[in-house]
């Protein structure tokens, strides 16, 4: 079937018509979004600057680490949207999760596979806060700090993390193994203070409980202590909630 | 054991519940599926949403089955369904536990509300950080699928309806309905400016609806026993049903109770979440999530359903009550929710973008004991300046804590400035973990 998407991937493939298809497919967007008044210079500086892009992408394309690694897992994700810049975030998980950041080249390769210029992929990766652009300790520790937290002592939970492994949120310890930051909300608010530490959350938290996670993760690389599928309170009355 | 009938969270709650699709089979799971797909038209089908009264869980509270009218009746091309499971929205965690222990109840709900819009597609938006959720989904879409109840040709019925989780990376904004489109659509998360909506121009420019994860748990069972028996519960005609509420903050016992709408906060927090955690007495609570305004012990009695808890002054969005004891300071208490705007602010809008960084700096003034009188008078023109002049409701959401609370605890920031006092109000962060 016709489409912008197939315009742009077949002038993507030649070079020469880029200019047109993209400058096209610009005019079009804005028109979908219903942006008649839209300032039209911006427009079409924005089209010109894609074109650039993609030129400059066609000489540094980053090769094909990840097509080469994973190209079966790719094909299926293309293969759950009609358009294929949608796959953008699950491949940035797919990049991220073989080097335990996103790289430069990585980026370079998604954008010439999903036929998106360098620049689109960046200003999208950087939006969200879950993708590390350098290296990050084999154990990224996330407090959440908002208010329900706060209410029960997340403040604690971070001082006695700073104290324990003597980094300041947004560092890393020297031996790599553990990474700190403090975050927003993480949907855990009744069962605070918590943290994410890499997959998975760790919630009720005390200071007691904090080191034997922090010793489970160093010995084992992993805890008994981490949160299963959630319910709060649990139905049988034990713990807390009896 | 609570007194009324439980709806969504009734399965889970017995013991040994897995989840899996054996399980949800053996509660009567699918029948609803069985009994609409090729028997009833879908045009009934929302028909009989609207007439169980049902509104949105996510925030808005919007009627479900009016929403879906809103789609084109003519449109040849395809339509997409997208299942809000962002659920960032402080104060929230009924979603999460919606997913993770009964995925199916959830996807079934998917499964119908497609079929009545006649979307062939379904997209579960799931916030990033939810990687058990998501695993979780997965697994039970892959039990669907093999049993025929998601796919080509559901049931023998000629009906298709394939659904898809795609996780979210860590933006707020992204629960914002055109800002989840966007992000699916594998870009930033900006709002679009609405007209148009997306129920003609939603996901990839195609008629869309966008419905929380809550909202479609409770289409089977309107389904199974009628929408006279939904709109039967909590306190019609306006508010029907259950809802999910999320207890935080200084209680007993904090967790998710799924009440009838209309129960008042009193016995939501003294009878099922057990009170006050101490013997100190409450002074604030958020009846509906970060986003709505704070209220105090004198709203105790309001009833928990869309209208009376707007007449209070605050609204019940996404049904997080967070409680707060007496001592809290309501200052700092603002400031929280301020710095999370004030991180979560996407950026397209000025007003937003940038009078959320001058209320953060000047609440912070005033709590480092720096403050002066005119920050009173700056805090609320800034508020009045960004409520209701951006391009989505977050702006309205940012300003909610600091307005409600200069209205009912002005003398906490008068205190502050004055350097009074204020050295006694503890800061729950200073004085261990626990409850
Ligand atoms: C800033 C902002 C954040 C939102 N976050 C969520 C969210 O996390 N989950 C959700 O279901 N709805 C959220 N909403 C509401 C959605 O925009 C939308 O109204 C809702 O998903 C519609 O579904 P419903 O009709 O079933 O409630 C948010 C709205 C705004 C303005
Ligand atoms: S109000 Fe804030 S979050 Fe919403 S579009 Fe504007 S800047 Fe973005
Ligand atoms: S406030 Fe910490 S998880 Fe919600």
């Amino acid at each position: 079937m016709w489409s912008w998407e197939s315009v742009i991937d077949e002038a993507y493939d030649q070079d020469i018509p880029v200019l047109a298809a993209r400058a096209r497919s610009d005019e079009a967007e804005s028109w979908r979004r219903g942006a008649g008044g839209c300032n039209r210079r911006a427009r079409s500086m924005r089209a010109v600057w894609n074109i650039l892009a993609i030129r400059l992408d066609k000489g540094m394309c980053g090769g094909t680490v990840l097509k080469d690694k994973y190209g079966k897992e790719i094909e299926e994700i293309l293969s759950r949207y009609p358009v294929k810049r949608s796959a953008l975030i699950p491949l940035l998980y797919l990049a991220q999760r073989d080097h335990g950041y996103v790289t430069e080249s990585a980026m370079q390769e998604i954008a010439h596979l999903l036929r998106l210029t360098p620049p689109q992929v960046y200003e999208t990766i950087t939006f969200y806060t879950m993708f590390n652009l350098k290296p990050m300790g084999k154990f990224h520790i996330q407090v959440c700090k908002s208010l329900m937290c706060a209410l029960v002592g997340s403040d604690t939970v971070i001082e006695w993390i700073k104290m324990k492994l003597g980094i300041a949120p947004g560092e890393s310890t020297a031996d790599g193994l553990f990474s700190l930051s403090v975050v927003e909300c993480l949907a855990a608010c009744g069962t605070g203070p918590m943290m994410q530490i890499n997959d998975d959350y760790y919630e009720q938290l005390t200071e007691d409980k904090l080191d034997r996670i922090l010793a489970d993760l160093r010995s084992t690389g992993t805890s008994p202590l981490k949160s299963g599928p959630f319910m709060w309170p649990e139905p049988v009355p034990s713990g807390r909630g009896a | 054991m609570p007194k009324h009938e439980l709806i969504l969270l009734k399965n889970m709650m017995q013991p040994g519940y897995t989840g899996s699709l054996t399980d949800y089979e053996k509660t009567g799971g699918y029948q609803a599926l069985r009994n609409t797909l090729g028997k009833i038209a879908p045009p009934d089908v929302t028909a009989m949403v609207r007439k169980s009264g049902l509104r949105g869980r996510g925030g808005a509270g919007f009627p479900t089955g009016v929403k879906w009218g809103f789609l084109p009746k003519d449109y040849q091309g395809p339509r997409y369904l997208c299942c809000n499971a962002d659920e960032s929205e402080p104060g929230t965690f009924k979603d999460r536990q919606l997913m993770e222990r009964d995925p199916h109840q959830v996807l079934e709900g998917i499964v119908l509300a497609c079929y009545a819009i006649g979307a062939e597609t379904a997209y579960i938006y799931i916030r990033g950080e939810m990687v058990l959720g998501s695993k979780i989904l997965e697994h039970a879409i892959d039990e669907a699928r093999v049993a025929g109840y998601i796919g080509k040709n559901i049931l023998g019925t000629g009906v298709n309806a394939d659904v898809w989780v795609h996780r979210g990376a860590g933006a707020y904004i992204c629960g914002e309905e055109t800002a989840l489109l966007e992000s699916l659509e594998g870009k930033r998360g900006l709002p679009r400016v609405k007209p148009p909506f997306p129920a003609t121009h939603g996901l990839y420019n195609k008629p869309t609806v966008v419905n929380n994860v809550e909202t479609l748990a409770n289409l089977p069972h309107i389904i199974n026993r009628g929408p006279e028996w939904f709109a039967g519960i909590g306190s019609p005609p306006k508010s029907t049903g259950t809802r999910v509420f999320c207890v935080s903050g200084h209680v007993k016992r904090p967790g998710n109770y799924e009440v009838p709408m209309g129960m008042t906060v009193r016995e939501l927090v003294y009878e099922h979440a057990g009170g006050m955690r101490s013997d100190k007495p409450m002074k604030a609570f958020i009846p509906g999530g970060a986003s709505a305004p704070f209220l105090t012990p004198a709203h105790l009695d309001v009833k928990l359903d869309f209208e009376h808890v707007a007449a209070a002054g605050s609204m019940l969005g996404s049904g997080g009550v967070t409680v707060m004891e007496e001592g809290t300071s309501m200052v700092w208490a603002a400031l929280r929710l301020m710095e999370f705007f004030y991180h979560e602010s996407c950026g397209k809008c000025s007003p937003c973008r940038e009078g959320s960084s001058w209320l953060v700096q000047t609440l912070r003034r005033i709590l480092a004991k720096r403050g002066r009188m005119e920050d009173l008078e700056t805090l609320s023109d800034l508020c009045k300046n960004i409520a209701g002049r951006t391009v989505c409701a977050f702006g309205d959401a940012a300003v909610a804590p600091i307005q409600s609370t200069l209205k009912h605890w002005r003398q906490e920031y008068v205190d502050l400035i004055n350097e009074a006092e204020a050295a006694n109000l503890i800061m729950p962060g200073q004085v261990g973990i626990g409850r």
